[in-house]
Parts: C-alpha cells; sequence; structure tokens
C-alpha cells in the first residue's frame, strides 16, 4: 500500500500510472478524487486550513488500507490526503484501488472512503464569508460508514 | 503523560499539549481535567462529541493509563 499525507498537490495520471504500474493482471482501476468546494451548508468558502495529528493519521490510514486488503482481492492501493492551507476547487484526497475484476475495486475505493471520513483524524477549518469555522462532523458520514 | 489536544479543542483551550502525571484511566484523567472548570469542564462534559486516541489508537473512556502514555482529546474528524 502507498500511504501519503502531504501538502503538495498531486498529479491523478502519475497516480494512476503508479498504481496500474504496466501490469497486465490489472482489470480494474478506480479513483475518488475529493475537492474543495466553494460553499457549504449555504455560505460561501474562501478556503480551508486542513489539521492532522501527525503519526496517528498515517497509522489511522494504512488499517484502513489493511482491512479493504482483506475483504477484497485488490492487487494495489494509494492513499493521498493533502492538509495544509487549500482553496475551492484544490483536491484534497486521492483513494486509488487496482484490482483483477471491478467489483473488488470499486467496493474497496469506497470503503477506503467511508471509513477514512469517520476514523482517520483529519480536521478543516473553513473560511468564509462569515468568519472561520470548525466543519462538524456529519451524521450522513456515520451511517455511511456502518454499512460496511 | 503527554496529552495533546487538536483542532477545535486546541483553540478553545488555547493550549497544544502539556505534561500529567497520576491518572490511571481515561475516565480518571477528564475528571481531573473537568475538575480545572472553564473550557476544559465545558468542552469535556460527557454529552460533549470527543474523542480520545491512546498511543495513537481510539481508546475507550474506560481504558487504563499509565505516565508514559501519550493520549490526545480531540472533535470528531472531519476530512476526505
Amino acid at each position: 500500500m502507498d500511504i501519503r499525507v502531504q501538502h503538495p498537490a498531486f498529479d491523478v495520471a502519475d497516480e494512476i500510472a503508479r498504481l496500474h504500474a504496466a501490469d497486465s493482471g490489472v482489470g480494474a482501476l478506480v479513483t475518488f478524487v475529493g475537492y474543495v468546494r466553494d460553499a457549504h451548508a449555504g455560505v460561501g468558502v474562501q478556503g480551508m486550513e486542513l489539521e492532522h495529528y501527525p503519526g496517528m493519521t498515517e497509522k489511522s490510514l494504512a488499517a484502513i488500507v489493511a482491512e479493504a486488503e482483506q475483504r477484497w482481492h485488490t492487487l494495489r492501493i494509494s492513499v493521498i490526503h493533502r492538509v495544509g492551507k487549500l482553496f475551492p476547487a484544490d483536491p484534497i484526497v486521492f483513494v486509488g484501488v487496482v484490482s483483477a475484476h471491478r467489483a473488488d475495486a470499486f467496493a474497496a475505493c469506497e470503503f477506503i472512503m467511508d471509513y477514512l471520513k469517520t476514523q482517520a483524524p483529519f480536521w478543516k477549518k473553513e473560511t468564509t464569508s462569515n468568519g472561520e469555522r470548525w466543519v462538524e462532523a456529519r451524521a450522513s458520514d456515520d451511517e455511511a460508514a456502518r454499512r460496511w | 503523560m503527554k496529552v495533546l489536544y487538536f483542532a477545535r479543542l486546541r483553540e478553545t483551550f488555547g493550549l497544544a499539549e502539556e505534561e500529567i502525571s497520576g491518572p490511571a484511566s481515561v475516565t480518571e484523567l477528564l475528571e481531573l481535567l473537568r475538575s480545572r472548570g472553564g473550557v476544559f469542564a465545558k468542552e469535556l462534559d460527557a454529552a460533549r462529541p470527543f474523542r480520545v486516541a491512546v498511543n495513537q489508537e481510539m481508546a475507550a473512556m474506560d481504558s487504563a493509563l499509565q505516565d508514559s502514555d501519550e493520549v490526545a482529546i480531540f472533535p470528531p474528524v472531519t476530512g476526505g
């Protein structure tokens, strides 16, 4: 697995090439990219600061990926999460999964995102037209993670 | 033990980390912090939705603690 927590942007094409790795056993490659939106709950967002818990964040992501590897037949998985100051339209998170068959890659990718959102220690503080605010956790994210 | 605070709690307490010795469980540590009153009593009230990690693993409130442990207290996570 490849787990990275970093400020710099990632290049989706590079990440896909790295995951595929010219491996003719790969039958499916699924990616998810999350972006900063310019509005949240009806309020304009100018930017956000992403905070994490160095050490625990990486361990938590590795544990989530390890669980996905146990549950589905995957070949390689990459998770990249950005931290620091980000702006609308910036990519925040990348999850990529390759497998022989698409069902495993789709399921593993969705599982990783649902668990990442509820388990991995990251916190968003938005700068809005009304000032700064810490984003509150959403019950719908907990429900999404409980499905698995 | 080293006690770390993150995100909104770090800002509200005006503190990123501190050294505390004595508490034998997460419950005891929280009682000690609440006894300071003010923002500590308010934010760490049992009805508030904070989380606790011990040695970088999510922990239950009755988890045992040693002075060599790293404890972190933070709001529910909002990454992704």
